[in-house]
């Protein structure tokens, strides 16, 4: 390899200072997403203050998300199971960046929780919450395992979207 | 290539303007359950598979995530070509070639109802730095084209109208088809204009639906059940979608993909040899435009040709006897596939109402659409 | 099947921000390729891209866009595309156009200009998630990482300071890569004190934000052999995609990896990894991946990449290990993320030719291997290389 790479590296202010001339596009690039089905049933459920979740009778998994096909044996799943709206943490982390990756004074703390009344390993992404505001204080209350409840918003301000749980909280707190 | 491979199942999902009743995941396991009960597969018998798709098509950033569940591949080698139904035809049959796989699934599907501002989309394929400025709706490229091919062809305007009007009435015998009409050539004549000369009428519509296909091998050809239908040649190629640079008259990456897709099939002359063929047309123009790059009429008369019937359902070379795009809808990367389906039920005579009487060989060719200058050509037949 | 050989490679600067457009970038890559291999345009056969989400570039369907710098006007392309995998997959797909006696040559191009995206590349990431179930929650890229690295770290108990070692090791490999971007020495404090991304991710875990290009020309056995002897050979190919539904996963272990690699070591007749690969370079866009893949890659067992590392056995100058990731991978040289995969298979190539100069391995190396991962934590890619 020839070690004169090329390449022509700018900074920041180079293009602040306008030294690199730019051009800007915004577009209007928005989506109608088509639920579906199983997605269609799910976001209902969560309207009513439930989670559910799809049984297949071939393997016996409930799963969530629920799905109309079972993927592992390429069949129709079978039935709705109504799961718990609990779980426990499988795994979680504590974030201090946005998604635009601008710094966050108070922590996120998303995790995969798994829920309670689907097979074991059936987890869904969510947020923790009264867990702390410090790096220090979610590391003390968060533990891998720990059993969780969902926290919903009131019913009349559910929309049918998976934000109609605010967060999950330690199921020992007492509110 | 070396070696023959063969579609021996094919799944779809009808054509529809909308489709909110199932997600693009239902869509894919209904056609993909029809292809392998077609083949006489289950999943554990695909040892590979290859799926279409564009990110702002799909409106997922990475769309290659979303593609095993639903055909039957998780922990299988999947991988995602953003290409056209025919590139990823062209990618399953090398897989096959390489000795390496004996069964391999091809996936794409439109879920084109779900863009709120298509136009927006298809303007971010534009160059962001010499053409996006100008914001222009991007169709002023396909009236650009038009314009040039109208002018180096000596085709009229009223014989691109003919051909949406051909395409969408062959689309009524088409029980798959989004647009099926009953419509005049003056009628579409006398449509709203997009970017004049392109009238709306030879615009093909967007439609939602899916297709899942099995190749097998020559070897593993008689492990499934499905007739085979033989691909013997196939291929594709990219020109520059630079806007500054290109031929605006011609479709030269049709005419050397044609070239070298006929020279692998052993095909001397197209105009005699093929039974049918299933043409790019998602402007009413480019069908004629591709049936002179395909070397299928002759430069410059693909007009004529056109008016004294050849191309109808009944004529000499039915072109788009499916309905094409104009007729069914419009499917991003995924309308060759139509395509592709198309050239499987005729050479397996199971065409119906629109069976092309002793179909043996067939083409179906395709473009990556605006703006583009990318497509493919692939020769389909019995044995 | 075919044999493909490997008959040059190239690459750009690794930057944080280029001047050069996406266009640019592949034709610095693609011609340094080629020089290499000491051929021109007119004997490549077909081009096969690999480039990362088309939110970066900011341009749709950017495969079209970018073909003219790779050399791909009028001739066969297709781009291929399987998230932070594709630059390994890309001489998959090249392999393929091979193996299956389509073409003689091929020239691999991967491309990643992330800098353009508004207003911050990483957000590109959002729509990754699933529409309904996901992006709603205000999703964020990182959290994968961190998400994984807190299980892989529980399930095998395992300390920080390791994970933090391969950062240091990468970082300081990466001194001696002309394109590095992030090379330098780290303490294992350092990297561990660094400002906290989303734990137990800190900055120096993380590979950046970077644009750049890399290339490499594959040749059948046949075309070859006319250009003279002692080529490196593609001896082993594998890749393997686990489900969408990540969150029904394990993330403590990557058995879509382990697929990979055993597809790759099936075609390549090895039996013996730990015995038959003599240098790896593991897709390293964050410190602990390292670990989780070279443990899917079967170099190690289940939780233990991290112990052989306390010990050396991944270091470049080891003489019985398995050095990892000599090139100082996308920790230390930068992740333009399709690129970076296949730089990793150009230092593979490089190592078994004897050409990395400062970088090269004390071990004598017949057999590399060089891997990917991508999507939603779902595909590994592998490629076997060996003279």
């Amino acid at each position: 390899m020839s070690t004169a790479l090329r390449g022509t590296p700018l900074r920041e202010e180079d293009i602040r200072t306008g030294k690199a001339l730019t051009t800007e596009w915004h577009g209007k690039i928005d989506y109608t997403f088509d639920a579906g089905a199983a997605i269609g049933q799910f976001l209902h459920g969560l309207k009513d203050g439930k989670l559910l979740g799809r049984k297949c009778h071939a393997c016996g998994r409930t799963m969530i998300p629920p799905r109309m096909f079972c993927e592992r044996c390429f069949r129709r799943s079978d039935e709705w199971v109504e799961l718990k709206d609990s779980g426990r943490v499988n795994t979680f982390s504590v974030s201090f960046v946005n998604w635009d990756a601008s710094r966050r004074q108070t922590p996120q703390v998303p995790a995969v929780i798994e829920i309670d009344g689907a097979s074991q390993g059936m987890g869904i992404l969510h947020l923790l919450g009264e867990v702390g505001n410090s790096l220090a204080e979610v590391l003390e209350h968060v533990k891998v395992g720990m059993p969780v409840q969902a926290v919903w918003k009131p019913a009349e301000q559910r929309e049918g979207s998976i934000t109609d749980i605010l967060y999950f909280r330690p199921a020992a707190t007492k509110r | 290539m070396s070696g023959k491979v063969a579609i021996v199942g094919a799944g779809y999902t009808p054509l529809r303007a909308v489709s909110p009743e199932a997600s693009f995941r239902e869509l894919i396991f209904e056609a993909a359950v029809r292809a392998y009960e077609d083949a006489g597969i289950t999943p554990r018998d695909i040892d590979a598979v290859v799926s279409i798709a564009e990110d702002y098509h799909d409106g997922t950033c990475i769309m290659d995530e979303y593609t095993p569940d639903q055909l039957g591949a998780v922990q299988k080698p999947v991988h995602t070509v953003t290409g056209d139904g025919l590139q990823g035809l062209a990618v399953a049959a090398m897989l096959l070639q390489t000795g390496a796989f004996n069964v391999v699934v091809l996936e794409g599907h439109s879920k084109a109802s779900n863009l709120r501002h298509p136009a927006h989309v298809e303007a971010m394929a534009l160059d962001p730095t010499y053409v996006r400025p100008h914001g222009w709706h991007p169709v002023f490229v396909a009236g650009l084209e038009m314009q040039r091919f109208l002018h180096d062809a000596g085709v009229t305007a009223a014989q691109t109208a003919r051909v949406a009007a051909k395409n969408k009435r062959n689309a009524l015998r088409n029980p798959l088809a989004a647009y099926p009409a009953q419509v005049s050539a003056e009628q579409v004549r006398a449509s709203r204009p997009l970017a004049a000369p392109l009238t709306e009428m030879e615009t093909a519509p967007p439609a939602d639906g899916a297709f899942v296909f099995v190749l097998a091998s020559e070897g593993a050809v008689s492990r499934c059940k499905g007739p085979p239908v033989f691909v013997d040649g196939i291929a594709w190629i990219s020109d520059t979608c630079n806007l500054f640079t290109r031929d605006w008259g011609r479709a030269v990456y049709a005419e050397k993909a044609a070239r070298q897709a006929y020279e692998l099939a052993g095909i001397r002359d197209p105009q005699r040899d093929l039974s049918f063929a299933e043409v790019d047309d998602t402007y009413a123009y480019k069908e004629l435009q591709h049936l002179e790059a395909l070397g299928l009429a002759p430069r410059g008369q693909s007009g004529r040709l056109l008016e004294q019937g050849v191309f109808d359902a009944g004529g000499r070379l039915p072109v788009n006897v499916s309905g094409g795009c104009l007729g069914c809808g419009y499917l991003h990367d995924a309308s060759p596939l139509r395509g592709v389906l198309e050239a499987v039920l005729q050479l397996r005579g199971h065409a119906g109402e629109r069976q092309v009487p002793d179909a043996r060989r067939g083409l179906v060719s395709s473009w990556r659409g605006i703006p583009t200058a990318t497509g493919g050509v692939a020769v389909l037949s019995r044995r | 099947m075919g044999k493909v050989a490997v008959l040059g490679a190239g690459l750009t600067k690794f930057m944080r921000r280029s001047l050069e457009t996406g266009r640019e970038l592949c034709w610095e890559a693609a011609s340094a390729a080629l020089r290499e291999a000491d051929l021109s345009l007119a004997d490549i056969d077909c081009v096969v891209m690999a480039t990362a989400p088309d939110a970066f570039d900011g341009v749709h369907m950017k495969g079209e866009y970018l073909l003219d710098g790779a050399g791909a006007k009028g001739k066969p392309y297709v781009r291929v595309y399987v998230g932070g995998g594709s630059g390994v997959f890309a001489p998959i797909a090249g392999w393929y156009h091979l193996a299956s006696g389509a073409f003689r040559t091929c020239l691999v191009v991967a491309e990643e200009k992330m800098s353009p995206t508004q207003p911050h590349p990483q957000g590109a990431f959002n729509a990754i998630y699933d529409q309904f179930t996901e992006r709603p929650l205000g999703v964020n890229l990182l959290w994968i990482f961190s998400l994984e690295q807190m299980r892989y770290m529980h399930t095998y108990n395992i300390p920080l300071e390791l994970i933090a070692r391969v950062a240091v090791k990468n970082k300081r490999n990466a001194k001696d890569h002309p394109a590095c971007q992030l090379g330098g020495e780290f303490t294992v404090e350092e990297v561990l004190g660094a400002e906290v991304m989303s734990y137990p991710v800190t900055r120096l875990m993380v590979s950046p934000v970077t644009d750049g290009a890399a290339a490499i020309v594959l040749a059948n056995e046949e075309f070859a052999k006319k250009k003279g002897k002692n080529h490196v050979w593609v001896e082993g190919v594998g890749w393997n995609l686990d489900t969408s539904y990540w969150t029904n996963r394990d993330l403590a272990y990557p058995e879509y990896v382990e697929k990979a690699a055993t597809m790759a070591y099936k075609m390549a007749g090895i039996t013996k990894p730990r015995e038959e690969i003599h240098v790896v370079e593991p897709y390293d866009p964050f410190a602990y991946k390292e670990l989780h893949h070279l443990e899917g890659l079967q170099l190690a067992d289940k939780g233990q990449a991290p112990r052989l590392l306390e010990k050396g056995y991944w270091d470049r100058d080891t003489t019985t290990g398995i050095p990892a990731t000599p090139s100082g991978g996308l920790l230390g040289v930068g992740n333009p993320i399709a690129a970076a995969g296949l730089m990793k298979v150009a230092e593979i190539f490089w190592q078994l030719q004897g050409k990395a100069g400062a970088r090269q391995i004390r071990r004598n190396a017949k057999r590399g291997l060089a891997q990917a991962w991508g999507d939603l934590m779902q595909v590994g890619t592998v490629v076997i290389l060996g003279v």
